[in-house]
């Protein structure tokens, strides 16, 4: 009897309460139905009484030992049906909650799943296949579709699509090749890949982020932390409370009716199973928040400071308009990349991938080209000479800009950095190149302003003109221009002097202090920066600013849900403290109560494990 | 004093992560001790001449909670 599994001792308990049940009602408090409930309590009570038992040599009167205590009190006084029903209640219930809490932890538990469990490495000339912590820098992987990429590392060989998800939670394929970085915890869905090792082990991204997200779900929310103090005053409060009933009243069943029902089970769980939860659904989305304190930091932000460059641009200049003066643009393009190609101008590795992207690769070279510097660059093609570069470099070669000098302008207003073409009298082509805003930008500045945040402030080290642009473009509220790192920081505590709550977001290159100062760093594009992953509070793994309204939307639902799950706990602990006193609620009503208020309390923090999913459809539909 | 860590089997319920706590806690020689309920795991720093990682491991398991691994 004594080796049964908790589950089957669930279910006998159950039956023999049910037959007891039945019995009861048929046939009284026969002899026979007293056995039955006898029986139901041995069985679920032995467990209960056991783990008493072991508590107590060490010192500690938890619940077990006041279940124990009311149900030896009623078995004494010939009250066996609340016996068997309270002990198979507490039984069951228990049983329940570590099945649903469980629930409320899988989202981290899928993401251990998806660590590598093997990895296949040329070895002497051969493949192998080892375990990926066997795996040493420098090796060369091989990777083939359907398996796990084991290592962080740069392709050498193969294509492949590649399922990011454990990493960004983008589950969309994103196709990699020669000189790409690849990320542990990548599935291959086609194609295949040789990776060159650079971080194994422990030291992967994703290793990295399990262990961040292991140490979140611990860490305690305000929230809990009040909470705990809370029932350090509360627990003792009752012992005293249920000291004096019994004092004034006589009643032992009465008074330890009321110490195991006033337990605060819902309560003290009402906040660790939201927070898990909440933490979860985050992971799953490539959402990293580092603990319960800041989830409820991050719905209360009031002034949010972003970095342009890399955050809310792409952080790679790129074309962005091309206007031709009686030349075919491709032409243009034909005749701008041959002579950049001479060049090593960042400006320049724009025109030349804007060429490839309509022409194919182009691998002429200037038959002589001369670089001026600060100005562009002088070069012959097919006999004729052509100009690169800026007003300057076409003052100094006579060329006339007047007619474009407007055009010219208004693009530079637009925060454009315009690089004019010529031949040797006049101008054939202009074309603006601009670090591309993120497709996603002005729809998250807009959400956010519709979340009530206060103040959206961008601060930059890039010039006035090109911050205007941006600024202007995205509907931001205000820009600072031209600042240093430490320039952010001191603008962002002036802000948050005057707004509170501040948060600053940004790639963690060149604004870790800021990320460090403000109240909150948010990193975006944390996969593979270890600095932004280890100095931020929130790191949004992939380079999808949008998922920014998601942390935001989730943090706030997550606080209510421990809001709910307070109130509704300290309000079942109160109906039911009242009713035990009145003696309208008996030890197993009360027990059946405070059991489902567990249960309903996780129950409701599961819910936060779909927070989004039905909005993300709908967008996925737009 | 050394550091540790216990990963227990799944903790149920607070209640059980306060039991293991002060279990631990009350232990000679154990300095501080913290449960993680949600990762379900025990961090406790102790004094080797005192207590070796094995009596207080049997301790939570006398308890009737499982010590899965130790790092």
């Amino acid at each position: 009897m004594l080796k049964l599994s908790k589950s089957q001792r669930v279910l006998i308990s159950g039956i023999l309460v049910a037959i007891s049940f039945i019995l009861k009602i048929s046939i009284g408090m026969h002899i026979v139905t007293s056995i039955f409930m006898i029986l139901a309590a041995i069985i679920a009570g032995y467990p209960i009484l056991r783990n008493a038992i072991a508590a107590i040599r060490y010192g500690i009167v938890g619940i077990d030992a006041l279940v124990s205590i009311a149900v030896i009190g009623a078995v004494s006084i010939g009250e066996y049906w609340e016996a068997a029903a309270v002990t198979f209640l507490f039984m069951f219930g228990d049983y329940l909650e570590s099945r649903t809490i469980d629930k409320t932890r899988s989202s981290i538990k899928a993401l251990l799943d998806l660590a590598p469990d093997s990895a296949r490495v040329m070895r002497d000339g051969a493949e192998i296949e080892v375990s990926p912590d066997e795996v040493i820098k420098g090796d060369l992987v091989i990777v083939r579709p359907g398996e796990k990429i084991p290592v962080d590392g740069i392709i050498t060989d193969g294509n492949a699509y590649i399922n990011q998800a454990a990493i960004t939670g983008e589950s969309i394929p994103v196709n990699r090749t020669v000189d790409d970085d690849v990320f542990s915890g990548g599935i291959l869905e086609s194609g295949y890949l040789i990776i060159h090792a650079e971080k194994v082990g422990d030291d992967t991204t994703f290793a990295r982020i399990l262990q961040l997200v292991e140490e979140a779900q611990d860490k305690k929310a305000h929230t809990q932390k009040f909470l705990e103090k809370f029932s350090k005053y509360y627990t003792p409060a009752i012992i005293i409370l249920a000291l004096l009933v019994f004092i004034i009243t006589r009643d032992l069943v009465l008074s330890l009716t009321l110490l195991v029902i006033s337990c605060p089970g819902a309560l003290v769980i009402s906040t660790p199973v939201s927070i898990v939860a909440g933490i979860g659904n985050g992971a799953k989305h490539g959402v990293l928040v580092k603990g319960g304190e800041i989830m409820e930091k991050l719905g209360k932000i009031k002034v949010l400071a972003f970095d342009k460059t890399g955050t809310l641009t792409v952080g790679k200049p790129a074309v962005t308009k091309i206007k031709t003066y009686g030349i075919d643009e491709n032409e243009l393009l034909r005749i701008s990349a041959i002579g950049e190609g001479y060049s090593e101008h960042p400006l320049a590795r724009a025109v030349i991938s804007r060429a490839e992207q309509s022409l194919g690769e182009i691998n002429r070279r200037p038959d002589n080209a001369d670089i001026i510097a600060g100005h562009g660059l002088k070069f012959e093609l097919d006999g004729s000479i052509y100009f690169i570069g800026n007003r300057k470099l076409m003052n100094e070669n006579s060329i006339d800009i007047e007619n474009q000098e407007d055009y010219i302008k208004s693009e530079e207003e637009k925060g454009q950095t315009v690089i004019i073409v010529a031949d040797e009298s006049k101008v054939i082509g202009i074309i603006s190149i601009a670090d591309v805003v993120r497709n996603d930008a002005k729809n998250l500045i807009a959400k956010l302003k519709h979340l009530g945040i206060k103040k959206i402030i961008m601060l930059t080290g890039d010039n006035e003109r090109a911050a205007k642009a941006i600024s202007n473009q995205l509907g931001i509220d205000e820009y600072h221009a031209e600042l240093l790192p430490e320039g952010k920081v001191e603008v962002l505590n002036s802000f948050a002097d005057k707004y509170g709550i501040s948060a600053m977001v940004g790639d963690g290159v060149n604004d870790a202090p800021a990320l460090a100062s403000a109240d909150l760093g948010i990193a975006i594009g944390g996969a593979g920066t270890d600095v932004a992953m280890e100095t931020a509070d929130v790191v949004l793994m992939s380079d999808e600013i949008r998922m920014l309204s998601h942390a935001i939307g989730l943090s706030r639902a997550t606080v209510r849900n421990m809001r709910q799950n307070i109130v509704f706990a300290l309000l079942v602990a109160g109906i039911l403290l009242t009713g035990v006193l009145f003696k309208t609620v008996n030890l197993s009503f009360g027990m059946l109560v405070h059991e489902l208020s567990v249960l309903l309390v996780i129950v409701n923090a599961v819910r936060l494990l779909r927070y989004g999913e039905r909005k993300n459809r709908r967008n996925i539909a737009n | 004093m050394t550091n540790k860590i216990f990963q227990l089997e799944t903790l149920a319920c607070p209640a059980c992560a306060a039991k293991v706590e002060s279990a631990v806690k009350k232990t000679k020689g154990v300095k501080e001790a913290e449960v993680l309920f949600n990762s379900s795991r025990v961090k406790f720093s102790f004094d080797e001449s005192v207590v070796d990682t094995n009596t207080i491991k049997e301790r939570i398991e006398k308890l009737g909670y499982k010590v899965l691994s130790e790092k």
